[in-house]
């Protein structure tokens, strides 16, 4: 994967690119407001985000099958607002699979060959060549309903590259599966990407499999990419307190910014306590209140003394025990779901319900969002 | 399994070693006590449809039984001349009977006359004769008034003085097989066939062959009912499973509307609709297109049969189409066309073949009910408009002749059976979806 390539993508050679695109079915309500992303070629891009967040919506827009309310979407450089889908030439894979039932399995991976009037030989050679890679060489001349929900997964995967698009679109294509198959599905597609260097378009709402597959993941909220950005800059500096609470897990402190320096500023929490943490941008100034956000992982419990900035006492409520790490519920500056994970390492501290322990954190792992 | 496993205690209970059969804890066969306990509820559930087989058996399959038999069984000629009917049998079919048989035939025929009970007068004999040979009735009516009179022989002589008809040699043949309890007769006269007078199966004349006509008839016009239905709700049923719920449910009540209005008043409408001094009409009388004195005859023919039964029986092909399309997803046709397909060839090659079972079933469906409809034909037909339906209508009320009605019955029931079976070969059964 090469990230930093992908990320300064020059806007001219973006292989898709949506232009303030909107997006309204009734005329009242938007339910895509003012979409610009651009997508380099061979990038996998994810759109996550919540249920009704305008995901297949963008999707539908990009393959043809809704029309753009306002603004531009270009393939390779041209306009495709007045191409029919069927002259897009891209490839799809619909969270139902959409096999078609009355077909075999061969023959619903030559239909986009037929359709491309392919010559017999041909299309023979191709659709083997497309059943060996999802690893179902002897399925051809099964029904789709004779194939377990895997299987059907992956024909249906086969089936939108045997006509070798350039940009493959992907709507919740793993939402039926059981989590461990989900998990070796994921692995087969992006494997299948590598290989193939497909520009592919993902569409989820499960967190893990945005973070895992993807090059970027631009988060969707209510019609509006939140964060667009690579897997670990998401996780790892959210721009915003939507971001940071859907994407793992997030303690979270509500306060008033007192000072602000360089990149960092002086928040007085509601709870009681006073901590220095990271700004992000200039999304909040001197005297605003703020969200902070810090990863569980990222708290330190009953630090050396001086060794951290931010320190305050907590009391532990609740102990769960998950074999490699101590998941601690604790009520720290009023909040009683701070959550801290604990390594189980052979010195950690001894801990116990009830007891009052310190924690601390770096300022830069703490962040001063927006206001929840 | 290894031995080891087989001489295994199962549960403590239940044991088996080498090739003795499962047992249950009680000691009873396994199997055994499998059947007793499934039988138990099979019978529970045989119980519960009771009340809808003997329904079925009461009101179905009783007048079905009694149609069959009819149409072969009719002992007008043995009740009218009994004695005759036996002595009748000896003969060879040579000539004319003998002398004694036809006395035998005279001595019945008087007393015959003399009797009132409904079935057994001399009329009933002379209508079933004159089915066979048309025109014969008054043959047998004016024998009969002159029969007590014959007291001694030549009896033939006697007759042939009464009619000269008495002489042809089909007269007698044909009464020696009416006076038969069986016969075969009405399924011939059903398919426009007759026996001659060796008693051989010949083509009724020209101007009785009417029935197979009018079923081809029928077969064809439920044929072009059934495919205007077609077509005309194969778009509508797209549209309704298409539009959102809101709407389709609104258009739904619109298709759904006839079945709440009564039979009689919607062919009625129809009437006042189509009639030369009718809404249709007047108003291409009044645009123009027509001139007033030109006004076309749209009912009381087989257009207006046609018209009328297309709208009624609509419903039945919507139905079934509605009900299977909604099951297909949208995504379907999008895959199609994101792999390149043109509306056209998707809607071909993806959407129409998952269809079949609901065409399949409406087709079926509309076609059954068209082949053996009744009112609307005998309202609106006129006579170029009558279905086989209504002949049998005709000699079950107004002819009186059972057996041919039945017959008839018997002939229409066959041909919806083998509809059926082609159809079964064609499309399967069990790939007919009706909701
Ligand atoms: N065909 C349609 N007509 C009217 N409104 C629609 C239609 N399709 C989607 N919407 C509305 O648009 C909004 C966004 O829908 P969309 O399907 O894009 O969401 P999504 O992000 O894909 O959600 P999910 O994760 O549940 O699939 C929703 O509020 C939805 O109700
Ligand atoms: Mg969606």
């Amino acid at each position: 994967m090469n990230k930093s390539a992908s990320q300064s993508q020059a806007r001219d050679d973006a292989f898709v690119r949506f232009e303030n695109v909107q997006k309204s079915y009734d005329g009242e309500v938007l339910v895509v407001k003012d979409l610009n992303v651009d997508i380099a070629e061979g990038e996998f891009l994810t759109m996550l985000g919540p249920s009704g967040s305008g995901k297949t919506t963008s999707l539908m827009m990009l393959a043809g099958f809704e029309p753009a309310t306002h603004g531009e979407i270009y393939l390779a450089g041209e306009s495709i607002n007045n191409v029919p889908p069927n002259k897009r030439g891209i490839g799809m894979v619909f969270q139902n699979y959409a096999l078609f039932p009355h077909m075999t399995v061969a023959e619903n991976l030559a239909f986009p060959l037929k359709v491309r009037r392919m010559g017999r030989a041909d299309i023979e050679e191709r659709v083997q060549r497309a059943l060996d890679m999802v690893e179902l060489p002897q399925m051809g001349g099964r029904r789709p309903a004779q194939l377990s929900g895997g299987q059907q997964q992956r024909v249906a995967v086969a089936r939108a590259l045997v006509f070798e698009p350039k940009l493959v679109l992907m709507d919740e294509p793993l939402g039926a599966l059981d989590k461990q198959l989900r998990e070796q599905m994921q692995y087969e597609i992006k494997h299948i990407h590598e290989n193939l260097g497909v520009t592919v378009v993902y569409v989820t709402h499960d967190q893990t499999e945005a973070l895992t597959m993807s090059d970027r993941v631009a988060v969707f909220e209510d019609g509006v990419i939140q964060q667009l950005s690579a897997p670990d800059e998401l996780y790892e500096r959210p721009q915003n307190s939507f971001v940071a609470q859907f994407i793992g897990e997030n303690n979270k402190f509500d306060g008033t910014v007192s000072a602000i320096s360089n990149d960092s500023c002086t928040v007085e929490l509601n709870g009681g306590g006073t901590v220095q943490a990271a700004r992000v941008g200039d999304l909040v100034g001197q005297g605003d209140r703020t969200t902070l956000s810090l990863r569980p992982e990222r708290v330190e419990i009953a630090p050396k003394n001086g060794a951290l900035p931010n320190v305050l006492t907590g009391e532990i409520i609740e102990l769960i025990y998950l074999g490699d790490h101590i998941r601690t519920r604790m009520r720290v500056a009023g909040n009683e779901e701070f959550i801290v994970k604990v390594p189980n390492s052979a010195d950690h501290v001894p801990l116990a319900e009830g007891a009052k322990v310190n924690v601390g954190w770096k300022t830069e792992d703490c962040r001063a969002l927006d206001p929840l | 399994m290894s031995d080891a496993t087989l001489d295994m205690p199962v549960g403590g209970t239940a044991q088996r070693a080498g090739n003795e059969p499962l047992v249950a804890a009680d000691g009873t066969p396994l199997k055994q006590k499998l059947a007793q306990t499934t039988r138990r509820m099979k019978l529970r559930a045989l119980m519960l449809t009771m009340p809808l087989v003997l329904f079925v058996l009461i009101a179905f399959v009783a007048p079905i039984g009694d149609m069959l038999f009819r149409s072969l069984y009719n002992p007008t000629g043995s009740n009218v001349v009994p004695a005759f009917a036996e002595a009748i049998q000896q003969w060879d079919g040579q000539d004319l009977p003998s002398e004694e048989t036809v006395k035998i035939f005279v001595e019945d025929l008087a007393k015959a006359r003399r009797s009132r009970e409904i079935g057994r007068t001399v009329g009933n004999l002379a209508t079933r004769l004159n089915y066979e040979l048309p025109g014969y009735r008054s043959l047998v009516t004016k024998t009969a008034r002159r029969a007590a009179r014959i007291t001694e022989g030549p009896y033939k002589e006697a007759l042939f003085a009464i009619d000269k008809r008495w002489e042809e040699r089909i007269v007698w043949t044909t009464l020696q097989r009416i006076t038969k309890d069986y016969t075969l007769a009405f399924y011939l006269a059903a398919t426009d066939r007759k026996y001659d007078a060796d008693g051989s199966i010949v083509q009724a004349d020209e101007l009785y062959r009417i029935y197979v006509p009018i079923l081809w008839k029928t077969i064809w016009v439920s044929a072009l009912i059934t495919a205007l239905c077609f077509i005309i709700a194969y778009p509508v049923s797209y549209l309704l499973s298409t539009l959102p719920l809101r709407i389709s449910n609104l258009l739904m009540i619109l298709v759904l509307l006839p079945f709440w209005t009564s039979l009689l008043v919607r062919t009625s409408a129809w009437i006042a609709m189509l009639q030369t001094e009718g809404v249709v009409n007047n108003i291409f009388v009044y645009l123009g297109i027509i001139t007033d004195e030109s006004r076309i005859q749209m009912i009381y023919n087989l257009q207006g049969t046609i018209i009328a039964m297309v709208h009624i029986l609509l419903p039945f092909m919507i139905l079934p189409l509605y009900s299977v399309m909604k099951t297909i997803p949208p995504s379907y046709m999008r895959a199609a066309r994101s792999m390149g397909a043109s509306g056209t060839y998707a809607f071909m090659r993806v959407y129409f073949p998952q269809t079949v079972p609901g065409i399949a079933a409406g087709t079926l469906l509309v076609f059954i009910l068209a082949i053996g409809y009744y009112i609307t034909p005998a309202l609106v037909g006129g006579n170029d408009g009558l279905l086989i339906s209504n002949l049998i209508a005709d000699h079950i009320k107004k002819t009186l002749n059972w057996s041919l009605g039945a017959a008839l019955g018997t002939i229409l029931l066959v041909v919806v059976l083998v509809f059926y079976w082609l159809y079964n070969k064609l499309v399967g059964v069990d790939n007919l979806k009706f909701g």
